[in-house]
């Protein structure tokens, strides 16, 4: 039985036990972006260096058509494109869950060391010539979370001792990177630097499978948390006085957004800036005082998906990594959103 | 904002002073560490006896052309990151504030690379300018984006406005990079941050700029004081918020800009030294300032010191040692300081 009432200006819904505030611009915006995602997943299957029409190319999903565009759209272009949809959504969704959690727009996966310790990891296999990238990333990115965690516990951690323990952890695994580097030789440094702006070039369903997994579990998660990420919105202090339970909150978010960008980093490679800039947009074009989750998500793989057409399109040859692009694209949309109040 | 007036009354001025001095001492031992210590061995006494008189021999040359410029541009450096960081964090009134975040570093290093895999420079001398100007125009824009519309430059949306310039130009800067492998070549130890500085000459060139940055950020300090206060406090004492930040963004331009562009970007040092400044001398911008100053170049000269000695007779850049020295203890001092999101 779903009931909607009108009062302060503010449509409110109530079914059974659940009730909430309905944000038509949310909603609008929300649907807007769905198809600002569409358009560049499926523009982005059919161009490369054999151009497949757009019709061809959803009947090449479904296995229909000649064996070499079907080949080609399910094994090399599909896979990408939902790499690209997948870990956009994650490190979206993961920066939301930061920024709320640490009430600091600054706060995202990349600076609290996350993205880094999955860095330092995976470049240590690339120049010491050890294992795959993609599961040291995740074991690397694990790691830096779990000892920033750690680290910051004490009778409970607070957003801000995290976010400062998280940039100790960031600038040593940063300098570990460095280290590496610098001692590397130039073939290898090369392809760890290729590997450190994030790429999707050549990604197969075995690096969509993990993160598919993880969103599916940590998705429902990060919504059914909600709850909490807008109460711990208003502060520790006004939170418990409301009835949340600040650490276990702190404690399942984290843990939910640690995930969740792990995984993404896992499967690309540390893409900068997503996690900062696609809750931050997402936030000014919907007005409200907070990321909304499901939105920074999509507007996180908007900005994935276009930047990775982005860079197809202008440099065929080169297949510039897609971390490039995204500071490139994202960075301007940020700075319009800033200027425009 | 309790603890931090039982912070002021507790130490008075005079022990505060003598904190001070007891930093400078700590920071004149470890200059003439640093003049002895090297991948060449060279006895303790034949040091002394070479500083005073320069005798022409192989040791007197080690010292006066290499160790003694390399300590005193690890001074000037440290000195100017460290006021760098903490004018920085009060103006953007974040504690994650530090010198790479107004896009300074970035834009150094996106000039430089730009330099060289575009515009084919290959003196050594030349990198400094490009990287002077690179660092001067990033954040100049970036003052501008932040202070843009009828609204003062908040500290968040200069904060904000700062990452996403940084984000810009490390894009293209990593685009060049990875289309031209004499620029990673060159770049990779630059962006390492070094104070084997590559030219003997350089600190004599920036050191005008650094005085400029010096002296105008030591003269914020009270402005900077009534600015923790809140927005409105500051102007109902008869600040002028948009000076003063001018002021602000101008001296950590000049600081941060000739910094990078002689050691290349070292970073957290600008970050860690005014946190562990706060925490001797509590919010006082008229001490926290001058601590900071002095802090920032042990750290730098230990981390120096310490990557010439744990990898002889190779060196291990000093940006790579000062963030696995400093990242510890800042950790160790966050986890400490019950009270740090106030700061």
């Amino acid at each position: 039985m779903l009931r909607l009432d009108r009062a302060h200006g503010r449509t409110t819904f109530r079914t059974g036990r659940l009730s909430g505030v309905v944000r038509p611009r949310m909603i609008m915006v929300g649907l807007v972006m769905l198809v600002v995602v569409a358009v560049p997943f499926c523009y982005g299957m059919t161009i490369g260096s054999f151009p497949i029409s757009l019709p061809s190319v959803v009947s090449a999903v479904f296995g229909a058509g000649e064996p070499g565009p079907v080949y080609i759209v399910r094994e090399l272009r599909l896979p990408r494109a939902v790499v690209g949809l997948l870990a956009g959504l994650a490190f979206g969704m993961s920066g939301a869950i930061f920024q709320t959690v640490t009430r600091n727009p600054l706060a995202s996966p990349d600076i609290v060391g996350i993205n880094a310790g999955a860095a330092a990891a995976a470049v240590a296999g690339i120049t010491l010539g050890f294992g795959s990238s993609a599961v040291l990333g995740v074991l690397g990115g694990l790691g830096a979370g779990l000892l920033v965690y750690l680290l910051s516990w004490r009778r409970g951690t607070t957003g801000y001792r995290f976010i400062l323990v998280g940039v100790g952890v960031w600038a040593m695994c940063t300098s570990i990177t460095d280290f590496l580097m610098a001692k590397a030789q130039i073939f290898e440094a090369q392809r760890a630097m290729g590997w450190l702006v994030g790429s999707l070039d050549d990604r197969d369903w075995s690096a969509v499978q993990p993160l598919m997994i993880a969103l599916v579990v940590l998705t429902p998660a990060a919504l059914v948390l909600g709850r909490w990420m807008r109460l711990l919105q208003l502060g520790d202090e006004v939170a418990t006085g409301l009835g949340t339970p600040v650490r276990v909150a702190h404690l399942a978010l984290l843990v939910t957004g640690v995930g969740m960008a792990t995984f993404a980093t896992g499967a690309t490679g540390p893409i900068m800036f997503v996690a900062l800039v696609g809750p931050q947009i997402a936030q000014r074009l919907c007005g409200m005082a907070w990321p909304p989750l499901v939105v920074s998500g999509l507007t996180g793989s908007a900005v994935v998906l276009s930047a990775d057409v982005l860079s197809r399109v202008i440099l065929p040859s080169a297949s510039l990594p897609v971390g490039v692009v995204t500071g490139a694209l994202g960075a301007p949309v940020l700075l319009w959103l800033l200027t425009r109040r | 904002m309790g603890t931090d007036d039982a912070l002021t009354t507790r130490r008075g001025p005079a022990l505060r002073a003598l904190g001070l001095l007891a930093a400078v001492a700590v920071l004149a031992v470890l200059c003439l560490l640093s003049v002895w210590l090297g991948s060449k061995e060279i006895p303790v006494t034949a040091v002394w006896d070479v500083l005073w008189h320069n005798d022409g021999s192989a040791d007197a040359v080690v010292i006066h052309s290499v160790r003694i410029p390399r300590t005193l541009l690890g001074l000037a450096v440290g000195a100017a990151l460290g006021l760098a960081g903490a004018l920085m964090q009060a103006l953007t009134r974040n504690p994650l504030a530090e010198p790479g975040l107004l896009g300074i570093s970035a834009g150094a290093g996106f000039a430089i690379v730009f330099a060289i895999a575009v515009l084919g420079v290959t003196s050594l001398y030349s990198y400094i300018w490009f990287a002077f100007a690179g660092a001067l125009a990033a954040s100049i824009v970036v003052y501008l984006l932040g202070n843009r519309g009828r609204t003062e430059a908040s500290p968040v949306r200069l904060a904000l406005a700062g990452v996403a310039v940084t984000a810009l130009l490390t894009s293209f800067t990593s685009a060049l990079v990875l289309t031209d492998p004499v620029a990673l070549n060159r770049y990779r130890f630059w962006s390492a941050g070094s104070l084997a500085g590559p030219v003997s000459g350089s600190l004599v060139r920036v050191l005008p700029f650094l005085l400029v940055g010096m002296v105008l950020a030591l003269a914020s300090a009270p402005a900077l004081n009534s600015m923790a206060l809140g927005d409105d406090t500051a102007t109902a004492l008869g600040r002028r918020l948009g000076l003063v930040r001018l002021q602000g963004v101008m001296a950590v331009t000049l600081l941060t800009g000739a910094a990078v562009a002689v050691a290349g970007p070292i970073m957290f040092i600008g970050l860690v030294i005014p946190h562990v400044a706060r925490f001797i001398t509590g919010p006082d911008h008229r001490w926290l300032l001058p601590y900071s100053m002095v802090l920032a170049p042990c750290l730098l000269l230990a981390a120096d010191i310490v990557g010439r000695l744990v990898t002889r007779p190779a060196e291990t850049q000093v940006g790579i040692v000062v963030s696995l020295l400093g990242a510890p203890f800042f950790i160790a001092l966050v986890r400490r300081r019950r009270r740090m999101a106030e700061l």
